[in-house]
């Protein structure tokens, strides 16, 4: 294991309170003044992540087209200059190596933005799978700070460093060179928490800066830990590598074949087997569950009618929703929306009914 | 960090109210501040008996659930139902929201908890 790193913030995060852990190889705050308390910031106003421990990794060349078309499972052919996309990377075998956003800056140059957990993982195999295209591949990860603000005010946080309306940067598109108060910073409207908002690249010693700037300049933005990030993402189904997609995992079973278009794409890796995986019959998928009481954590295994079908994936009970759901991964067979199940927690089954995993409406601004 | 007079405490910041051979039972402040916001709390039967050690309750917080164990040999004489409804009353006013009211069937165990003063000092070292 390498040793644990540090981004930038982390004297900042000490000093706002934010209690500290180890995750990802980062030593990041879980919270700051409550995961509730944050989470509900984020749904009704405004708050801000350090998410510099994710990792940027450029694809540049000549053929930096085809080789990312060729890396990942959804298709950036439609993809324009500027636009961001959401996608996955699997291995030949159709599980995922990582989900990931593809930053289209030009035909001959991409940034994908992948999860701090996979970095060196992901480097290594973007780099053997294109080891044979006309491309130079870099891990910029180590230069970049990176900043989330999200919430339905966050456009208003943001509106008063840039001199140009922030309605221009739409829906998974981004902006590069946008000059905040004098620092240099690439702005997509891009998250991970259902709601409105934008990711913020800067360079790593611009970080702090930009960081006690949003802050100081409205009370009601909140500073977010890691354990909202995730009640927040979770909320809005999104997956999160290593629960509801990994490599053990095809992205057909979570639930994601939207962003692996198998009829209409060119050949990716992976494709053949998720092909065959279509033919075959997909054998497991991804369900939302609501508990009548208790909590599912990630692990529970669930029943139906005494037979084991699956497992959890992540569980919470829902701040926004106050209820307790949870996501699991069950085969097909183990039935549909309002079947009922169960869920064994601390040797006791829970009760549960299968519901929408859509738990939270997304409230993005497109 | 509060800490009331009247109570008794133990190292694992539990507080237990004795009133003749039965005691309320409940999570000091310090627990509730460090385990952040409850979100359930999953209860014992009335009339089970547990011995001292034994995982009797759970409590969850957004993040993680945390075992609470019977604090000596005990029979759950009642259970504090308004924690099935509102279990952030324990984050609210932990003195207040007591989980169990206990029978107490070892005397000899109350030796080992602290009075106000002594806990207060027990968790400035923790902290």
């Amino acid at each position: 294991m390498n040793e644990v790193k540090r981004t930038p913030l982390y004297d900042a995060h000490v000093a706002l309170g934010g209690k500290i852990v180890t995750f990802a190889g980062y030593e990041l705050p879980i919270q700051y003044e409550g995961i509730i308390e944050e989470h509900e910031a984020v749904r009704s106003y405004a708050g801000l992540f350090d998410v510099s421990h994710m990792g940027e990794i450029l694809v540049e060349g000549v053929e930096a087209f085809e080789a990312v078309q060729y890396l990942v499972t959804n298709d950036i052919n439609n993809l324009k200059d500027g636009q961001v996309l959401y996608t996955l990377m699997c291995y030949e075998n159709g599980t995922v190596v990582d989900d990931l956003l593809v930053y289209r800056k030009n035909q001959n140059n991409f940034l994908l933005v992948v999860n701090a957990a996979n970095i060196e993982k992901d480097y290594e195999w973007i780099e053997s799978v294109l080891s044979q295209k006309n491309t130079f591949v870099s891990n910029l990860s180590e230069d970049y700070g990176q900043l989330a603000l999200q919430g339905p005010e966050a456009q208003g946080v943001l509106q008063k460093f840039v001199d140009f309306d922030l309605d221009e940067i739409s829906f998974f598109h981004f902006k590069e060179n946008v000059d905040l108060k004098g620092i240099s910073a690439m702005i997509s409207r891009t998250g991970y928490t259902g709601e409105d908002g934008f990711e913020i690249y800067v360079a790593k010693e611009d970080l702090l800066k930009v960081w006690n700037m949003l802050l100081a300049s409205d009370d009601k933005l909140k500073p977010i830990g890691l354990g909202a990030r995730d009640t927040l993402r979770f909320e809005a189904n999104l997956p999160l590598y290593g629960h509801e997609i990994s490599d053990e995992i095809t992205p057909l079973e979570a639930g994601l074949k939207m962003f692996a278009p198998l009829d209409q794409k060119d050949d990716f890796i992976g494709k053949d087997a998720l092909i065959k995986s279509m033919e075959d019959g997909v054998e497991r998928k991804l369900i939302g569950i609501a508990l009548d009481k208790g909590i599912a954590r990630e692990g529970a295994e669930v029943f139906k009618e005494g037979q084991k079908v699956g497992y959890v994936t992540t569980g919470y009970m829902s701040p926004t929703l106050n209820k307790a759901l949870a996501l699991a991964l069950v085969l097909k067979s183990a039935g549909k929306i309002g079947d009922r199940l169960s869920v064994k927690v601390r040797k006791k089954e829970f009760p549960c009914t299968i519901v929408s995993k859509k738990f939270y409406q997304k409230k993005y601004k497109k | 960090m509060k800490v009331l007079e009247n109570l008794k405490y133990n190292k694992d910041h539990e507080w237990i109210k004795v009133e003749g051979n039965t005691a309320y039972f409940g999570i000091t402040d310090f627990a509730q501040d460090s385990l952040g916001g409850i979100v359930y709390v999953e209860l014992p039967e009335e009339d089970d008996d547990f011995d001292g050690g034994k995982n009797f309750i759970t409590i969850e917080s957004v993040k993680a659930a945390t075992d609470v164990f019977a604090p000596f040999d005990c029979k759950v004489l009642e259970v504090n139902e308004t924690l099935d409804d509102s279990p952030e009353a324990i984050n609210e006013d932990p003195y207040d929201a007591w989980l169990v009211k206990l029978e107490i069937l070892d005397e000899a165990a109350l030796a080992d908890f602290m009075d106000a003063d002594a806990y207060q000092a027990f968790c400035e070292e923790e902290a």
